[in-house]
């Protein structure tokens, strides 16, 4: 023991670092922010060690080459002791990661933490969150695969809209005119270098300011913050209410980040690593790209926007959204923290976190995507055929064989971008279904030029038949009397 | 007091400063230089180059056909992704339309349904007509369309760049130098 102690003293009479280290670890903090809320901050730089070490590792065996990278990640998933195990690990990594800065994020603006006088603190947060949000970008990029081609695609896609810079913009991403070996290249220094470096300093800012200006007190509901008392109140309550840091608080920070590194473990073992998907080779074009999980919302929102709203939204949206967090401890960096007391906050978040839900939980299925297989693999089920007539019949097979059945579902089976079609009847006249079907609108296209006159004739014979029981199809009441009227000599309305 | 005299170390200190900016200036042009180099090469026209697509008779009157191509411009690490596909529908006789692959919406590949003469992307479901024109979801415009000729019973198109929304109008737009 005696050895350990002379050599321990022989560094710090050289580094000198012991003092310091033990004023930062017994610091006070106030009772109060020895709380479970409090431990996502340092869960999140944990991950992000985490993401360092196994991207370290990763690094070892991965090529970012457009022609090797691919069968590379296909020799870490199969032929590598445990590749599959560090690249799965690296991969739930980052979703946890993502997930425990904004729940971070959510925790520090429901507490009021961004107030006076963290503000700094709160702004170079909103620049972690954007570099962690690049990280997973350009992480979904290096798993070169299909995925990651298209999704390339549609980043580029998104580029050029920007007005006057937008395809230069292009070029810069992509490294050249196309997605190549240029553009994974890019993503691999961006990925590697340039943002974790970013991300290295901006930590360590984020970091010295938490600790320069105290960890935040539990909110009390009517504890205003005030510019010109706040500090000395602060410094009265860790005095007065204050522990030190080590070991009053910091034991639930280490338990939560073994649990979390637990968790991460346990969900790769689990569900293995992700992908990769089909060879990013552009001629495969039979694929639908998806973005991964924490980009599934904006995928849904680009599928649901009304075209013109779209590019004004991909443009201005995040600018927009940006800003509002930077200025937001500007904008309130003084008074009520407690959510208690912040309703507006409260429903900010809930409406925030209901919104980006429902959008993930609409991009699981896409309704707003043809099924390309529905008009070959769903049959029409048989209740709609019994008792129908040849011409109905026929109608029945020209709605499979042009692929109504693509975007409209029969029996809960196929596409849902447009209605289903089970009692279609009851909703459209027999002159409505022609002009739907022949003019398109509401988003259909118009299948005039595709139909000969018989097949629209059958088509819309088979959709008549399509109402419930004992409900009559739609009629158009002035139809009946014009028919009505033709046998008392009047002549026909004139259609 | 001597205030308005410069020291010689503070001289020597300003030299220093002006002397590394000097450096820093030099140094930053081929640096900027670099980055920018996938615009400017963008301006060489290697990449504009006219692509075969191949014999005229492989593609029937009134049908509309999956064509692959490479892109003119290789470089030795870019694997499968020179490869490129885009859809041929041959009209009648000479008369050719070439869409690029890519959904004027985002860019995802878009597939041809001849049964319903529609083009569908699996995206966000962008539907187009037979010959391009823009049928229903969220793109706002046509599918692209390639420049071609036929020449010699062969096709060619000028397909060198990857067509996106923005970057469409100096694709087909405006007339392109030939290479």
């Amino acid at each position: 023991m005696r050895l350990i102690s002379q050599i321990g003293e022989w560094f710090d009479q050289r580094l000198q670092l012991a003092a310091p280290i033990r004023e930062i670890s017994e610091h006070p903090v106030p009772r109060s922010s020895a709380s479970w809320w409090y431990v996502f901050g340092s869960a999140a730089l944990t991950i992000f060690v985490l993401q360092i070490v196994t991207g370290i590792l990763l690094a070892m065996i991965y090529v970012p080459s457009a022609g090797e990278a691919w069968s590379s990640l296909q020799s870490l998933n199969h032929d590598v002791t445990l590749g599959w195990f560090i690249r799965a690990m690296h991969g739930w990594g980052s979703n946890f990661m993502v997930a425990v800065v904004l729940i971070h994020m959510m925790q520090v603006f429901l507490f009021g933490a961004y107030k006076f006088p963290r503000e700094l603190t709160w702004i170079i947060g909103i620049f972690l969150l954007l570099m962690t949000l690049g990280m997973a970008f350009s992480g979904q990029v290096l798993r070169f695969d299909q995925d990651a081609y298209w999704g390339l695609g549609i980043g580029a896609s998104i580029a050029s809209r920007v007005p006057i810079i937008g395809p230069f913009a292009v070029k810069l991403m992509l490294g050249g005119p196309i997605i190549a070996g240029a553009t994974l290249s890019r993503f691999f220094a961006l990925h590697v270098f340039v943002i974790p470096g970013m991300l290295v300093g901006f930590v360590s800012l984020h970091l010295l300011m938490v600790l320069k200006l105290g960890i935040n007190e539990w909110p009390m509901p009517g504890r205003l913050v005030k510019r010109s008392t706040y500090v000395s109140e602060y410094h009265e309550l860790t005095k007065k209410d204050g522990a030190p840091f080590v070991p009053y608080a910091v034991w639930k920070d280490m338990f939560f980040v073994a649990f979390i590194l637990v968790a991460i473990a346990a969900c790769a073992v689990y569900f293995g690593p992700f992908g990769p998907t089909g060879r990013p080779d552009p001629t495969i074009i039979q694929t639908s790209p998806k973005p991964d999980y924490f980009f599934l919302w904006l995928y849904a929102l680009l599928s649901l926007l009304p075209p013109s709203m779209e590019t004004p939204a991909l443009l201005i949206g995040p600018v927009v959204v940006i800003l509002l967090l930077l200025l937001l401890p500007f904008l309130s960096g003084e008074g009520e923290k407690s959510w208690r007391r912040r309703p507006i906050a409260v429903l900010t978040i809930s409406l925030i976190a209901i919104s980006l839900g429902t959008l993930t939980h609409l991009s699981g299925y896409t309704p707003w995507s043809p099924h390309m297989n529905a008009w070959s693999g769903d049959p029409v089920p048989d209740r709609f055929l019994h008792g129908t007539t040849a011409l109905q019949r026929q109608g029945a097979l020209v709605f499979q064989v042009k692929q109504c059945r693509n975007c409209h579902s029969l029996g809960d089976l196929g596409g849902q971008r447009g209605p289903a079609l089970d009692s279609v009847a009851v909703r459209l006249t027999e002159d409505q279904l022609i002009r739907q079907v022949i003019q398109g609108g509401g988003n259909m296209p118009a299948y005039g030029k595709n139909l000969s006159p018989a097949e629209t004739t059958a088509l819309v014979a088979f959709l008549e038949t399509l109402h419930p029981a004992g409900q009559a199809p739609a009629r158009d009441a002035s139809r009946d009397l014009a028919l009505s009227e033709t046998p008392e000599g009047h002549a026909p309305a004139q259609p | 007091m001597a205030d308005e005299s410069i020291s010689r170390r503070g001289l020597f200190m300003k030299l220093g400063i002006l002397f590394n900016g000097l450096v820093a200036t030099a140094l930053a042009v081929p640096i900027v230089g670099f980055v920018l180099s996938s615009i400017t090469r963008g301006r060489s026209n290697a990449y504009l180059a006219w692509v075969p697509l191949g014999p005229v008779n492989q593609f029937p009157e009134g049908e509309t056909r999956l064509a692959t191509f490479k892109n003119p411009n290789v470089m030795p690490t870019d694997g499968k992704t020179v490869d490129t596909s885009c859809w041929v529908r041959r009209v009648e006789g000479d008369q050719f339309q070439v869409f690029a692959i890519n959904c004027a919406h985002l860019g995802c590949p878009v597939r041809w349904f001849p049964q319903s003469g529609l083009f569908m992307c699996p995206c966000h479901g962008g539907a187009y007509y037979r010959d391009g024109s823009r049928a229903s979801g969220p793109p706002e415009r046509g599918l692209f369309e390639y420049p071609h000729k036929v020449e010699n019973g062969l096709i060619t198109i000028q397909a060198g760049e990857l067509p996106t929304p923005g970057a469409s109008a100096a694709l087909i737009g405006k007339k392109l130098p030939c290479a």
